[in-house]
């Protein structure tokens, strides 16, 4: 009796651990499925390369909102990669023990802020900032730039941290004694050695970055048209989904589950991406 | 002096106790800069960046408090919503349901994954891969799509037209990988020599996870679930178009409703109210710190044990 019990419990287990392989392989049936004949109807080339969305007159074409996704993406790197980087440098390498304790917990509240919160806060302090001392009407690639640059430092922060600190203290030793300022010895001998998982942390930052949907909704403008320029407005390919799901009906419904694979594909590809950083740090 | 005296009083010598030689007072460190400006340009620009990241957090927090928390009153939290007092209650109370429904799937299913991966599945199993790397998948997909999944399974496939229990279970996959991956680090932390004292008293692997390994972990796992309720209470893209918008407490698990964040963004996107959005932020702010500060004080209790 208690072996059949140890049995079933065992094969109970083996099935909760199936749970997340059926989900991906639903997720990926039911996006594909429902996404790639519209493509089909459309057109790949025109789907994906086309200038044009006028869901009105069945023009589906959605390269501006590729565009859209990688710029603010880009912004969003230039912004939060230096800023994070060197936080979490001042983090691993300068901050006293007390003051470590205020910020640690701060970095991962940053982290914990709800995209919305976040969104808010953009349209109410970013925005018209720009509109004010900037130029343009607000509402665009930059702020929504500004915006994700900040959302994407907890990640950046926390993983470059970490690896800082697997860094063997003796790489920071034997520079010093070579001579080498505090300076020097972290960023030429310790850095390096960490460039691996701080890579790692830049592509999950970008993951997330064109992953965002509702704080890039509520600050970049949203306007369906090819990049004019960094002050005006732009559409991201999550944008586009939100937007317009709404009210969609049959080939436009369709174009937008569409969009949908194309950002699914985009996602993938930064994971395998990821994965490949990080198995190739943990061999060294 | 007081070095040289620990080291007597412990006999062994402790390295850790030696002073260091190269410490330096401010003053030789500024002379040092003085000899190296690349180097001190170099800290400058540490600071500067640490400054900015701490301010901006700050001023955020700041900036939406001071803002919303005026508008704190009576009116905000009454117990029905119209399009005038603008109520969080009813989505505070979805938020709370919609928690409860995503955690009361996806914690079995992420706790009983991780006993199969930790405790039985033998190394090298080929299966065991598969579900790190679909974990690590589910991890990044965004909320969109996992929106765009509920939508076109839950509510479309299964007919659960706009609904609560659609978003529970969308939700519910979307922190599956993090019940899974913070339980799964529990279980490890687990000493083996409990699991050997468990078995050499006699006892089955069963009865050995169930009273000796689980409750071990369960700080672990706690912490993990405090984690996902943190994204569930700030989700809103996921949300939109599996459960809907409807602003009120929903009848039963098939009708629609909408979660304090999603509040938030329709609140926000009318623009009709502009100041009771201030303080749905703080209301989501603040749930959003407790759940943070519980989560860390078990994290720190697991360090502890």
């Amino acid at each position: 009796m208690a072996k059949y019990k140890e049995k079933v419990m065992e094969i109970v287990f083996l099935l909760a651990a199936c749970v997340s392989i059926l989900a991906v392989a639903l997720i990926c049936a039911f996006l594909f499925a429902n996404g790639v004949p519209a493509m089909k109807e459309i057109g790949f080339a025109d789907f994906l390369l086309g200038k044009e969305w006028r869901p009105g007159n069945d023009i589906y074409g959605i390269f501006p909102m590729i565009l859209g996704s990688i710029y603010v993406t880009a912004g969003a790197i230039v912004i939060g990669v230096p800023v994070g980087l060197l936080t979490a440098v001042f983090m691993a390498k300068y901050c006293p023990a007390g003051l470590y304790k205020v910020i640690k917990p701060g970095v991962e509240l940053l982290a914990g802020i709800p995209s919305v919160v976040y969104g808010f806060f953009g349209m109410v302090v970013i925005v018209p900032f720009i509109r004010g001392y900037i130029g343009g009407n607000g509402s665009s690639i930059l702020s929504a730039s500004v915006l994700l640059g900040l959302m994407i430092l907890p990640t950046i922060i926390s993983q470059s941290e970490a690896s800082i600190r697997a860094v063997p203290e003796s790489y920071y030793e034997g520079s010093l004694a070579l001579g080498a300022t505090h300076e020097r010895s972290v960023f030429c001998a310790v850095l390096p050695a960490a460039k691996s998982g701080i890579l790692a942390g830049i592509i999950l930052g970008v993951g997330r970055a064109i992953g965002e949907t509702m704080a890039v909704i509520m600050v970049a403008g949203n306007q369906a048209v090819m990049p004019q320029g960094i002050l005006k407005g732009i559409r991201t390919l999550t944008a586009n989904i939100v937007l317009e799901m709404g009210y969609a009906q049959g080939l436009h419904r369709e174009a937008l589950i569409a969009t949908g694979v194309v950002l699914f594909v985009f996602i993938l590809i930064i994971n395998i991406s990821f994965s490949v950083v990080k198995m190739r740090g943990e061999r060294n | 002096m007081v070095a040289s005296e620990k080291i007597e009083n412990t006999k062994e010598i402790n390295v850790e106790n030696i002073p260091a030689m190269n410490t330096q007072t401010w003053k030789e460190r500024l002379a040092s800069y003085k000899r190296t400006p690349g180097s001190l340009a170099v800290m400058v620009m540490v600071l500067l960046a640490s400054c900015i990241t701490i301010a901006a957090l700050l001023f955020l927090l700041i900036y939406i408090l001071a803002n919303g928390i005026p508008y704190l009153n009576a009116d905000l939290f009454s117990w029905t919503y119209t399009s005038e007092n603008v109520s969080v209650v009813p989505a505070l109370i979805n938020t709370v349901l919609m928690a409860g429904i995503s955690l009361l799937l996806a914690v079995p299913f992420g706790i009983g994954s991780a006993i199969y991966l930790v405790e039985y599945a033998k190394k090298g199993n080929k299966l065991v891969k598969l579900v790190r790397v679909t974990a690590e998948t589910l991890t990044g997909i965004p909320s969109i799509v996992y929106g765009l999944f509920g939508m076109l399974f839950f509510v479309t496939a299964l007919h659960w037209k706009f609904s609560i229990l659609a978003g529970g279970c969308t939700l519910a996959i979307m922190v599956l990988p993090i019940i899974l991956r913070t339980t799964e680090e529990a279980l490890i932390a687990v000493p083996d020599s409990f699991r050997e004292g468990s078995f050499g008293l006699g006892a089955g692997k069963l009865r050995t996870i169930f009273k000796i390994i689980l409750p071990s972990a369960v700080p672990g796992i706690l912490s993990g679930i405090i984690l996902s309720t943190g994204r569930i209470v700030g989700e809103t893209a996921a949300l939109i178009y599996t459960a809907g918008t409807v602003a009120a407490i929903p009848k039963d698990l098939f009708s629609s409703g909408r979660t304090l964040a999603v509040h938030m963004y329709v609140l926000s996107n009318e623009g009709l109210h502009v100041n009771q959005a201030y303080a749905t932020a703080v209301v989501l702010l603040v749930l959003v710190i407790l759940i943070n500060a519980l989560s860390s004080f078990l994290a720190k209790k697991i360090q502890k044990v």
